[in-house]
């Protein structure tokens, strides 16, 4: 009998599988198709903004998709260098046919892990209790917990101009029965929609009516690991390009033969905001003249090119003249045309912030299924649920990040507090205290987790070790040390391009100044620190007071969340609760009063009356 | 929230009828229990009701009763209104009989509070309404209307739509980098745009700080040396402008000795210890006690006697009112004169024996809270404490935005305090974080892979 068993592949079935593996479970993968293990079906990268600082954290908790893009790179650069250090993010382009080559081989490598090609359609319950799974064939495969990472698998249908076919990406074959058998048990199962762009055969494109858009000339990588695994002088540029008026007319004429707009009748599927198809973006943004569009490669084995930003739901031929007007691609050829996919996902208010179900015990679930969308959003919850399966069974407390420790945990708290209506990604506009989830301290805020999970080997976490001592060295040392206004002083600092000192000065206050960087005073500091090292202090003296101010933000919130709400709490007994509010609470069921001031409609009247009402009934002591 | 409550809404004595309201789940119930007309379980909801006030057999008064059923009634609770004859008695006996069937008194502003708590009002219309209940002034109650009918939510929403779409822009940049066409948010556009903000925000408050005045009245302490005469210009100020009876507790803690209006705005006079009693403050309470008063006041009277050479304490208190509000009234000029007049640089002279120099203190406490200015300004601001310590709040997160953007901070830690403003001025209007950003960045931009 297994302990774990992880049903879906991708990329949250993958880090689930491997978390529960390496802490010592017993545990079983079943996937559709081994061939698509840590598939990309949409766009080929990794990371972006947000979502790269979500990789740094997989990796700093002991996940493995850093490692693996590491491993995987066509291309990377740094987003918004130019802008503040909180902003920052690495973005990747990753080899579609490496980047699951190298999942699937450290899959295979793990011990305790075993793979398995088969659909599932039901699962084994019992007492609210899951004890398992049954496959297709009617076999069963018992276990203590059960995770499913089934992504677009359930129910899907390809969605082509008027046609609607029962399939998966890449057309394999879906689930037809799972989320009805969830619906049995209680879930409240809801229709989502995306989609995907044309792929273009490289050679029929003519790159020189587009702008090249290179990597960045200095080496990367997501993983704290710091493994080089490419070339930065020969990574594989994207292209950019424009819509045209062509395309547009092209667009308007063809309207309604789109999927969307009338090609079909029964869209339930609601569709992510952040991600709108071509024609969702000529129609809602219609004085808009054009529209970006980049060329992105999938891989060095084969010559797809993918066209990030033209994902439609036309027929064939339209989709053939829209490609066709845009420039470089008058003579393009289509290796995959565009399409839309609707499919089936849970409401995600019905889990806990482990991941576990609160309808069915020891059932977990994570990525697509809970509708969110993007690998890096999956994989960050595929981390957690495993890391929280592995922890229950070992009767231990579930890891819970908090908003101002990472961005999983923001994205985990919105989604089981907030629900969603279109498929969720991760922004940084979504993280309050974004200033204390840098791509830089990924580390500093989430080595400690990971290593007590055990997930980050002992000889990683020193490494982690050693580096926060030195950070705190070299901090101890610029406040410690001051610099006198003398001759030999100024002229040092002169040298170094900086204005002189009128009175003496710690070095610590000397950072704040814009212009000084650490790395130009070495020659006041006695020991050579390393470079991550010096920018972690650096960032500490520069931003101090903003971080501060963030630091207080998310105390106030930490105050907040601690005050819990009991877990037998019975809102009907509430009186003069709105409506809403109650029935929000009684669906969410928060654990704290933090979380449920963060479920919309439920108004601060509402919390004041709930906090009145366990004071009065628990002997709750606020403070 | 449980119980039913009742008050007497209606100031007592002024009027023709009293109106006792209740509310609470068994306010129909109870009120049934003392009135002999129609079942009022069953009559129609928002209907008015003719009958009886009874106590037992006896019948107290002629009332008429509506009765407004849950929830389109001002608290969202079962609301019955009691329409008496006037007279503190009849009123009186009326409540008290509601009190003995089960309600309980309504503490002050507890309607509003429910209707708040119940979701009928926003916090700003509470206040409003809290307000209108302490108006004492013409003026004051068309501020407190202005609440309740949301202009001041609109000013203050205004100023959140602008910070908002600066914002989403911020915000967009951010998580598209890669998107050329979207402008960039820069430092300079978010400094201009600061600039109007601020000059916005400013501008609410300083209208919001004369409102304060025209609401809460001005605070006066009269001061002197014993025997300068502060009793008789107290008694003649409240005797002579029609005083107002001041036995409700106020919207300040301070004790009002009296006030009095002038051009529709109120001054209260504090009660300096009982001025009327001792009439030799500075020497009874000292020169330490005087000078908390002084800081506690909006308005310093300071009475010197025309007859008496200037001490070295009325000197050193002469100093210490310098920088407030004040007016140096030199009475009794009647009488000898002794003082010498050349170090003061300015002031009124008054006989309250020969009634001179009342007029022309009218005239400077006009002059000095420009209370013609105000007379002609609109009454669309703000006027709780509360509001205005929020947009003081927001005004100094706007420095400390201006400051980032000198210090050249990235923009998008300049946001930080950016969001303070908005989340301040959402405090405000009783609106908390929601996903408004998020919203808003999708409708404001183009987005997408």
């Amino acid at each position: 009998m297994y302990e774990v068993i992880i049903v879906g592949g991708g990329h949250a079935g993958c880090e689930a599988s491997l978390a529960c593996a390496r802490t010592n479970h017993k545990t079983l993968l079943v996937t559709g198709n081994i061939k698509n293990i840590a598939d990309m079906p949409c766009n080929p990268s990794i990371g972006g903004s947000a979502k790269g600082i979500v990789v740094r954290e997989i990796d700093a908790l002991g996940g493995e998709m850093g490692r693996n893009a590491d491993k995987s790179l066509l291309q990377i650069k740094m987003l918004n260098s130019a802008k503040g250090p909180a902003v920052r993010a690495l973005r990747a382009q990753a080899d579609k046919v490496t980047y699951p080559k190298n999942m699937l081989n450290t899959l295979k490598n793990t011990s305790n892990l075993e793979i398995k090609e088969a659909i599932v359609e039901n699962l084994i319950v019992e007492n609210n209790t899951v004890k398992g799974i049954i496959l297709e064939d009617g076999s069963k495969i018992e276990s203590k917990i059960v995770i499913l990472t089934t992504g677009t698998y359930l129910k899907s249908d390809i969605l082509i101009g008027d046609t609607r076919t029962r399939k998966g990406p890449h057309g394999e074959k879906p689930s037809n029965h799972l989320s009805d058998k969830l619906k049995e048990y209680g879930f409240k199962i809801i229709r989502l929609k995306t989609g995907t762009p044309q792929r273009i055969e490289k050679s029929s494109i003519d790159f020189s009516k587009t702008k090249e858009e290179q990597g960045d000339d200095r080496y990367w990588t997501f993983s704290f690991d710091n493994e080089i695994y490419y070339n930065k002088n020969s990574q594989i540029p994207c292209h950019l390009i424009y819509t045209t008026e062509e395309t547009h007319k092209i667009i308007r004429e063809n309207l309604n033969k789109s999927s969307m707009y009338g090609g079909l009748n029964d869209i339930k599927g609601v569709g992510p905001r952040y991600c709108p198809s071509i024609e969702d973006k000529i129609v809602r943004f219609a004085d808009k003249e054009r529209h970006q569009l980049f060329l992105e490669p999938e891989s060095i084995y084969y010559d797809d090119i993918y066209i990030q930003g033209f994902s439609t739901s036309m027929p064939y031929d339209i989709q053939e003249k829209m490609v066709h007007s845009l420039p470089g691609l008058e003579h393009a050829k289509i290796n995959k045309y565009a399409y839309a996919i609707e499919y089936d996902a849970i409401d995600a208010r019905q889990l806990k912030q482990s991941l576990e179900t609160k309808v069915i015990k020891n059932l977990y679930t994570a990525g697509q299924i809970n509708g969110t969308s993007g690998y890096e959003e999956a994989a960050g919850q595929g981390l957690i649920a495993g890391i929280n399966a592995s922890l229950k069974l070992d009767g231990k407390e579930p890891l819970i990040l908090k908003r101002n420790e990472a961005y999983i945990g923001v994205l985990i708290d919105d989604l089981v507090t907030k629900g969603i209506i279109d498929p969720y990604r991760l922004l940084t506009s979504r993280a309050e205290y974004r200033l204390l989830l840098r791509h830089d301290n990924a580390d500093m805020r989430l080595r400690e987790y990971g290593y007590n999970v055990g997930l980050v080997s002992k000889k990683k976490y020193d490494k982690f070790l050693v580096k926060k001592k030195e950070i705190n060295n070299l901090t101890e040392y610029l406040k410690n040390t001051k610099l006198t206004p003398r001759k030999e002083i100024n002229d040092q600092l002169k040298k170094l391009g900086l204005s002189e000192i009128k009175e003496s000065i710690s070095l610590y206050n000397l950072v704040k100044r814009p212009e000084v960087k650490i790395e130009k005073l070495q020659i006041f500091i006695d020991i050579q620190y390393s470079l991550e090292v010096m920018e972690q202090v650096e960032i500490n003296i520069k931003y101090e007071g903003y971080i501060k101010k963030s630091l207080a933000e998310a105390e106030r919130m930490i105050n907040l969340d601690n005050k819990k709400i009991p877990e037998d709490i019975n809102y009907d007994k509430i009186h003069n609760l709105a409506s809403e509010a109650k029935q929000k609470l009684k669906q969410i069921r928060p654990t704290s009063i933090g979380q449920a001031l963060r479920i919309s409609g439920v108004n601060p009247a509402d919390i004041s009356l709930i906090m009145i009402y366990i004071k009065k009934e628990y002997f709750y002591e606020s403070r | 929230m449980n119980d039913t409550i009742a008050a007497i809404s209606t100031s007592s004595g002024i009027g023709a009828i009293s109106i006792i309201r209740v509310s609470g789940k068994d306010s129909i119930k109870i009120t049934n229990k003392i009135f002999k007309g129609k079942d009022l379980s069953q009559v129609q909801d928002h209907s008015i009701n003719y009958g009886y006030i009874v106590d037992k057999d006896n019948k107290i008064d002629e009332v008429l009763i509506s009765v407004m059923r849950a929830p389109k009634t001002f608290t969202r609770e079962d609301v019955v209104e009691i329409n008496t004859h006037n007279g503190i008695a009849i009123t009186n006996k009326v409540l008290e009989l509601l009190l003995l069937n089960g309600c309980r008194l309504a503490e002050p502003g507890e309607f509003t509070k429910r209707a708040f708590l119940n979701g009928r009002i926003d916090l700003i219309e509470a206040e409003g309404v809290m307000d209108l209940i302490n108006a004492k002034t013409e003026k004051a109650r068309k501020i407190a209307m202005n609440e309740v009918n949301g202009e001041v939510s609109t000013l203050i929403k205004n100023l959140r739509q602008k910070l908002i779409e600066i914002l989403a822009n911020i915000e967009v940049n951010i998580d598209y980098p890669e998107y050329e066409d979207i402008e960039e948010m820069t430092n300079k556009n978010i400094l201009e745009n600061v600039e109007n903000i601020s000059f916005e925000i400013n501008n609410i408050l300083s209208k919001s700080e004369d409102m304060k005045i025209i609401k809460e009245g001005i605070k006066t302490i009269i001061i002197g040396s014993p025997n300068v005469g502060k009793s008789s210009i107290l008694n003649r100020l409240l005797n002579e402008e029609k005083a107002i009876v001041t036995d409700i507790a106020g919207t300040t803690r301070d004790i009002v000795e009296g006030s009095i209006q002038i051009d529709g705005i109120v001054l209260n006079i504090l009660d300096t210890a009982g001025i009327r009693k001792t009439n030799d403050i500075v020497e009874s309470i000292g020169v330490k006690k005087s000078l908390d008063l002084i800081n506690n006041a909006d308005l310093i009277l300071y009475v010197l006697n025309n007859n008496e050479i200037i001490s070295e304490e009325e000197k050193e208190i002469l100093k210490k009112i310098q920088n407030k509000n004040h007016i140096i009234i030199v009475n009794k000029v009647d009488l000898k004169k002794k003082i010498d007049l050349s170090i003061l640089d300015n002031y009124i002279e008054m006989s309250i024996k020969n009634d001179t120099g009342i007029e022309d203190l009218r005239k400077k406490i006009k002059e000095i809270f420009k209370l013609e200015k105000i007379n002609t300004s609109d009454f669309t601001y703000l006027s709780s404490a509360r509001s205005i310590s929020l947009l003081k709040k927001a005004l100094i997160s706007l420095e400390d935005v201006k400051k980032g953007i000198e210090e050249n901070i990235p923009v998008d830690m300049v946001e930080i305090d950016l969001k303070n403003i908005w989340s301040t001025l959402g405090e405000i209007i009783g609106e908390t974080y929601t996903d408004e950003l998020i919203d808003q960045l999708f409708s404001q931009f183009c987005l997408g892979k």
